[in-house]
């Protein structure tokens, strides 16, 4: 029984937590938590991924309010989402096996850590309102505690006094969504949430709340604010859960109550999802251009990954609603193909950027450089996530937006204009996220790995340690696996579509020399791994010639630079002047960027500077101003506190009648 | 037998591509010299310095890397292949169905990634510069071939760069959007292959320099490597050009030699327009200054958008 199997590996999860509390005397308790996590998780990858055949399996526990109780229940939709969040959470506990071991604080990760792990997965098994709510807040708070790790600096906590800030308005907007949707029947488990009927203006307010309560906690702009200061702030391996793990499961929130709770849709419930994931994207991708911190930049690229997987969904949404079954199922599987390809780079490049921060002490690009030579085996396998996340052919990142533009190529035979017209520029906003984020990621690493170190921490750094290594090479690997054979991936989300959308791709097995090809073949087909052999074929012959043609000879020499190489490092192309192109053409309208340059006129001695003054649109005119009006309502209401004990009683006597009044009409 | 015969077309194609990129340079600068009444050298002499570049030893920066020393290898490799996937005089080869257009851009994309990376592994400030706005020219670029690759797509009903080939040549006719792509691919075209009024391929030694800035270190066979590929690139980008807009001449997969004959002969007149038409526009154009490059690119972009609208606005057009 694959429920009651995770249901108690998720409560032997929350008793790691205890034992990290009592046992935290001990000196390998950081060890044993994570290989208790590791096993945990794994336990529960295997029962998330354990045929069940076609029935769904649920229960009802007698925990939690007592007229409700708590429902579980895993179908194919919460499945494939258990499997994604426990390969995320058995990679980033072994990567933390090696790298938990140089946390200064362990009492500040260890008791959190499989709690947040915990939280997490009852999300995905949450089968009422309430249970999935609890849960919800849970994860928040348990990750909320794992950011403040660092609490010393300053920075974090203002990270996690935001973060939480936006955590309990996003769980206010979902306890509406669940409000609503419950009725003034109020019920709460999904099954009877699912028979209900709503009516117009229901289903578009709990569309709206549900975008808002998800989208704040998976990184939607503008509710993205937190997380480039949070994800920085937690320990590597809880970044990399944070970044490419929990994002994943409100992304599953937004999945089951839009596509599952609330019925059949109608076409304008696409027209969010796609407006706010287009933002989203290129918010993301340009603010990444230009991050130094190697964190910050990963944590900006998940808001643009997050767009893109909302894109796809609001697509799917589209065709569904037209009841074009084959496109939507189109659609949904690339959503779903780039969110288990995002959580397995993501957490590959968390986690080579922990391996970074841990084997130089430094997070900002500017000062590393040439860690190629002293970090080579991190670098490799870094260099790997970057090609999987700039969506370059042949690794899984290119898969999936290959067929987002797949399903954006089907969007003329929509009968809707309003839809019709927003899928180009959608397509635009997808085109150009996509050549920025591979620029973004030439930038991360020809900065932060080529080139010559620019400080002695890079050129002293060394790699981590083998577990940490081994982690990132099996995601890696994963990473290629699901590049060269996406049809395996595609036939395993095929039933979630067939559930969700109505609809499924054809089987992608049986197509010959495992291509994949979403409508028919001679419409679009690829095949990542004949494009691989193809590739390697071509570099290796390439080789054989010119070896057996040509010169064999090579001399190492100093640099040329056209005769001019200026013996210091400063002299190499930084972050920001890489960043600088872009921050021109695109950074006026994007970033209201300002650069000020301070000449000193002729015969003065002291030294030229240049400022580059940017700033977040988004913070100065949506939160600025909220945060203004929130002030100033507090200020204005501060007057209630100096109010005599009969002036209250009396506020609360007509609060009292107002409200039985309300009742009465 | 079938498959023997087509792997035989495919190689013969792949080799083709090959045989025929350097003479193209070759043509083109023999031209550009006529045109300037100069002599010029004989349009073989692209192919006679990749000869002597790879007989020459190496000379390597000391602080190159394994990726320094790889990536001219993948670079050509790449572009190798999305040059075989372009269909060149006939349809339908063997490996093209193994990517689309979108693909073949992505591939194009990869090259450029590595490129870009090798240009700053050396830690020089003329790698970094090149890179960069390399860099930025791709941010550019790339959008504009989606859309140009979506307008294409939906007057043709498929990414399938055969199939779009077929479809053209059963539907001659003049359409606004397909014009306007044309316009926005010839755009996107000059800029991806570093040519004049975007980068100079006969510049050195200048701080306008985008390609050469980034291969600026690279000696012996390396380089000759990235010449080769980049020659490549520029038969690459006509050939697309010739299979998606004058598809004239192209032989399906099953027809018989000759047929295929008449396609080679149509594809090489094609590739000596496309080269005689950048010749002269080269020696009529000057040279524009980098931050000029943008709105260039720019353009091909909000036309490649326009030709998207006016495609789904009205099907016809």
């Amino acid at each position: 029984m694959p429920l009651y199997l995770a249901l108690t590996c998720v409560s032997a999860l929350l008793a790691v937590s205890v034992y990290a509390i009592v046992d935290r005397r001990n000196h390998d308790v950081s060890r044993n938590v994570y290989r208790l996590c590791i096993g945990l998780c794994g336990v529960l990858f295997l029962a998330a991924v354990m045929p069940r055949g076609a029935h769904v399996v649920s229960t009802a526990l007698p925990l939690g309010l007592p007229w409700i109780g708590m429902h579980f229940r895993i179908d194919v939709l919460s499945a494939f989402f258990l499997a994604v969040v426990n390969l995320g959470g058995v990679a980033a506990s072994a990567y933390a096996v090696g790298y938990g071991a140089h946390e200064k604080e362990p009492m500040r990760v260890l008791p959190f850590y499989p709690a947040f792990l915990a939280g997490m997965n009852l999300v995905v098994l949450a089968d009422d309102a309430f249970t999935f709510l609890v849960f919800w807040e849970f994860m928040s708070l348990t990750s909320w505690a794992l950011v403040l790790t660092h609490h010393h600096e300053e920075d974090n906590r203002r990270a996690g006094f935001v973060y939480l800030l936006m955590a309990s308005f996003g769980g206010f907007a979902l306890l509406m969504a669940f409000g609503v949707l419950g009725g003034v029947g109020g019920a709460y488990d999904f099954s009877s949430i699912r028979e209900s009927t709503k009516a117009g203006w229901t289903s578009g307010l709990v569309l709206a709340l549900a975008l808002v309560g998800m989208g704040s906690k998976a990184g939607l702009a503008p509710l993205h604010i937190w997380l480039p200061l949070a994800h920085p702030a937690a320990p590597s391996h809880v970044s990399a859960l944070m970044s490419g793990v929990m994002t994943k499961v409100a992304v599953y929130g937004f999945i089951r109550v839009v596509f599952d709770l609330l019925g059949p849709p109608a076409f304008w419930w696409s027209v969010e999802p796609m407006t706010f994931g287009a933002a989203s994207a290129l918010i993301g991708v340009l603010f990444a251009t230009i991050q130094s911190d190697l964190k910050k930049l990963l944590a900006y690229s998940t808001i643009e990954n997050i767009g893109i997987i909302f894109i796809a969904l609001g697509l799917a949404l589209a065709f569904k609603a037209n009841g074009m079954a084959l496109p939507a199922a189109l659609a949904f599987t690339a959503a779903l193909f780039h969110v288990f390809n995002h959580s397995l780079f993501k957490s590959l490049l968390f986690f080579g950027a922990g391996a970074v921060l841990h084997g130089s002490g430094e997070r900002s690009i500017e000062r590393l450089g040439g860690l190629i030579h002293s970090m080579p085996k991190t670098a490799f396998l870094f260099l790997g996530g970057c090609v999987a996340i700039a969506a370059l052919p042949p690794l899984n990142g290119f898969v999936s937006e290959w067929l987002v533009f797949q399903a954006i190529l089907l969007s003329p035979s929509l009968p809707q204009w309003t839809v019709k017209l927003l899928v180009p520029a959608v397509g635009v906003a997808l085109a150009l996220s996509a050549a920025l984020g591979a620029g973004c990621y030439i930038r991360a690493y020809g900065v932060a790995f080529l080139g010559r170190p620019r400080s002695e921490a890079a050129r002293a750094a060394h790699d981590p340690d083998r577990w940490s290594l081994a982690t990132m090479a099996v995601l890696l690997t994963l990473c290629l696996m699901a590049g060269l054979l996406p049809s395996l991936l595609i036939d395993t989300i095929s039933p979630v579509a067939k559930d969700f959308v109505g609809g499924r791709m054809p089987t992608q097995a049986e197509l010959s020399w495992l291509s994949i090809a979403p409508i028919a073949e001679s419409r679009s087909s690829y095949n990542g791994l004949l494009v691989f052999v193809f590739i390697l074929f071509s570099a290796y012959s390439a080789r054989w010639v010119i070896h057996k043609f040509g010169t064999a000879r090579l001399r190492r020499a100093p640099a040329w630079d056209c005769g001019y190489i200026e013996k210091s490092p400063m002299t190499q192309y930084t972050g920001s002047s890489f960043a600088q192109p872009i921050r021109r053409t695109l950074g006026v309208i994007a970033f209201s960027v300002r650069e000020r340059l301070d000449m000193p006129a002729p015969g003065e001695t002291r030294a030229a500077r240049l400022s580059v003054e940017i700033k977040d649109r988004i913070f100065d005119y949506l939160y600025a101003p909220l945060t203004r009006a929130v002030e100033s309502c507090a200020t204005g209401l501060n007057i209630l506190s100096l109010l005599t004990i009969q002036e209250f009683l009396a506020l609360v006597f007509a609060a009292l009648v107002f409200l039985l009044v309300l009742v009465a009409i | 037998m079938t498959l023997l015969f087509n792997l035989m077309a495919q190689s013969l194609q792949m080799l083709l591509v090959l045989a025929l990129a350097p003479l193209l340079i070759g043509f083109v600068r023999k031209l550009k010299a006529r045109l300037l009444r100069r002599k010029g050298p004989p349009i073989i002499q692209p192919w006679l310095d990749l000869i002597r570049l790879l007989r020459k030893e190496v000379v390597l920066a000391e602080n190159a890397s394994w990726l320094y020393r790889s990536a001219p290898y993948m670079i050509f490799a790449m572009i190798w292949v999305a040059a075989s996937l372009v269909p060149t005089f006939a349809t339908g080869l063997t490996f093209s169905w193994s990517a689309d257009l979108i693909a073949i851009i992505a591939l194009l994309g990869s090259a450029r990634f590595f490129l870009a990376l090798a240009g700053m592994d050396i830690g020089t400030s003329f790698g970094g510069i090149g890179s960069s706005r390399e860099a930025m020219f791709g941010s550019l670029a790339e959008p504009a071939t989606i859309m140009i690759v979506f307008t294409v797509s939906f007057v043709a009903g498929t990414t399938q760069l055969s199939e779009i080939a077929a479809y053209m040549v059963a539907n001659m006719e003049l359409r606004a959007s397909v014009g306007m792509a044309l316009v926005a691919l010839l755009i996107v075209a000059i800029a991806e292959n570093g040519r004049i009024p975007v980068d100079n391929p006969a510049t050195h030694l200048e701080l306008t320099m985008v390609h050469e800035a980034m291969v600026l270190e690279y000696s012996g066979r390396y380089l000759a490597l990235i010449e080769l590929a980049s020659a490549l690139k520029l038969l690459l980008y006509i050939s697309l050009i010739a299979c998606v807009f004058f598809p004239v001449g192209l032989a399906s997969h099953d027809a018989g030699a000759e047929a295929m004959m008449i396609g080679l002969c149509a594809y090489v007149l094609k590739l000596a327009i496309g080269g005689g038409a950048l010749a002269l526009f080269e020696t009529t154009t000057a040279k524009m200054r980098i931050f000029r490059v943008p709105d260039f690119l720019g353009a091909g972009l909000m036309l490649g958008l326009l030709a998207t609208l006016l495609v789904f606005v009205t099907r016809s057009l």
